[in-house]
C-alpha cells in the first residue's frame, strides 16, 4: 500500500478559523446591517400605530421608543442604515466595474467604517442640538 | 457558424433573457434609498420625542407623510428582495419555501401598517376649520 499522507494535508480556509479580510468583513457586515434595520424600522412603525390607535398605546410604544433600549436600538439601526448606504453605494460602484481591486477594495472597507461612524455621530449631534 | 458575437448574446437582460430584474429592481431601489434615507431620517429625527397630538399634526403634513410612506414602502420591497438573497444563500426546500413566504408576507405586513396609520393620520389631507 503507498504511503498515505494522511491528516497533514493543508486544509481551505474554513470560516470559523480563517480571519476574514477587511474587504470581507464590511461585505457581510452590508448583509448583516440590512437585515438588522429591520429592527428600527418595526420600531418606528409600531410607533405611528399606536399615534392613532389610542393614548395609552401611544404612552407604551413611546415609552419604549424613548427609553435607553429605544435609544440603543434607534441609534444602532441609524448607524446601520448610514453603514448600509455607504456599502450599497460602494456596490453599485462594484456592479459598474470599479474599486475591485485588492488595494482599492481595502481602501473603501476602511472609508466605509469611519464614513458610517462619522454620520451617525453627526446625526446624533444634529439631532440633539436641533 | 455562429455570427452573432459573444457581446451580442451577453448584453441587455443576458443570454437567458430573464434572470437579472431581480438585481435591477435592488438596482433602482438602492439608487431611490439613497436619496430616501436623509430626508427620511431629518423626518423622523423632527418628529421623535413630540407629544401624541403634535405626533399625528406632523405626519398630517404632506412632506413628511410621503416621504415616511415612500421610505417604508421602497425599503420594505428592498427588504424583501434582500433577504430572499440571504434565504436563497443559507436555507434549502422547505424551508427556503417558509422563510421567503414570511418574509414576503411580513415585508407587506409592515409596509400596510405603515400606510394605515399614515392614512388615519390623513395623508397631508387640506382640514377646513
Amino acid at each position: 500500500m503507498a504511503d498515505v499522507n494522511r491528516g497533514n494535508r493543508p486544509l481551505s480556509p474554513h470560516l470559523q478559523v480563517y480571519r476574514l479580510p477587511l474587504a470581507a468583513v464590511t461585505s457581510i457586515l452590508t448583509r448583516i446591517t440590512g437585515h438588522a434595520l429591520v429592527a428600527g424600522i418595526v420600531l418606528i412603525v409600531w410607533w405611528l400605530v399606536a399615534a392613532v390607535s389610542s393614548a395609552g398605546a401611544f404612552a407604551c410604544a413611546d415609552w419604549v421608543v424613548r427609553s435607553w433600549l429605544g435609544f440603543i436600538i434607534l441609534t444602532g439601526a441609524m448607524w446601520a442604515l448610514w453603514y448600509h448606504l455607504l456599502a450599497g453605494l460602494r456596490h453599485l460602484f462594484y456592479d459598474a466595474g470599479y474599486g475591485l481591486e485588492i488595494e482599492t477594495a481595502q481602501k473603501t472597507s476602511q472609508a466605509l467604517i469611519a464614513g458610517s461612524v462619522v454620520l451617525a455621530l453627526l446625526t446624533l449631534i444634529i439631532f440633539f442640538l436641533f | 457558424m455562429r455570427y452573432i458575437t459573444p457581446l451580442k448574446a451577453a448584453e441587455g437582460l443576458g443570454s437567458a433573457h430573464e434572470g437579472t430584474q431581480h438585481h435591477w429592481a435592488m438596482t433602482v431601489s438602492a439608487v431611490a434609498l439613497l436619496i430616501l434615507t436623509p430626508l427620511f431620517m431629518i423626518t423622523v429625527g423632527r418628529a421623535i420625542g413630540l407629544p401624541r397630538e403634535l405626533v399625528l399634526a406632523y405626519f398630517a403634513r404632506p412632506f413628511p407623510a410621503l416621504i415616511t410612506a415612500l421610505f417604508v414602502i421602497v425599503g420594505m420591497l428592498h427588504f424583501i428582495k434582500g433577504t430572499r438573497i440571504m434565504i436563497d444563500d443559507y436555507f434549502q426546500g422547505g424551508v427556503r419555501k417558509g422563510a421567503i413566504i414570511f418574509s414576503v408576507i411580513f415585508g407587506w405586513a409592515v409596509i400596510a401598517a405603515a400606510v394605515y396609520a399614515l392614512a388615519r393620520m390623513g395623508l397631508g389631507a387640506i382640514v377646513v376649520l
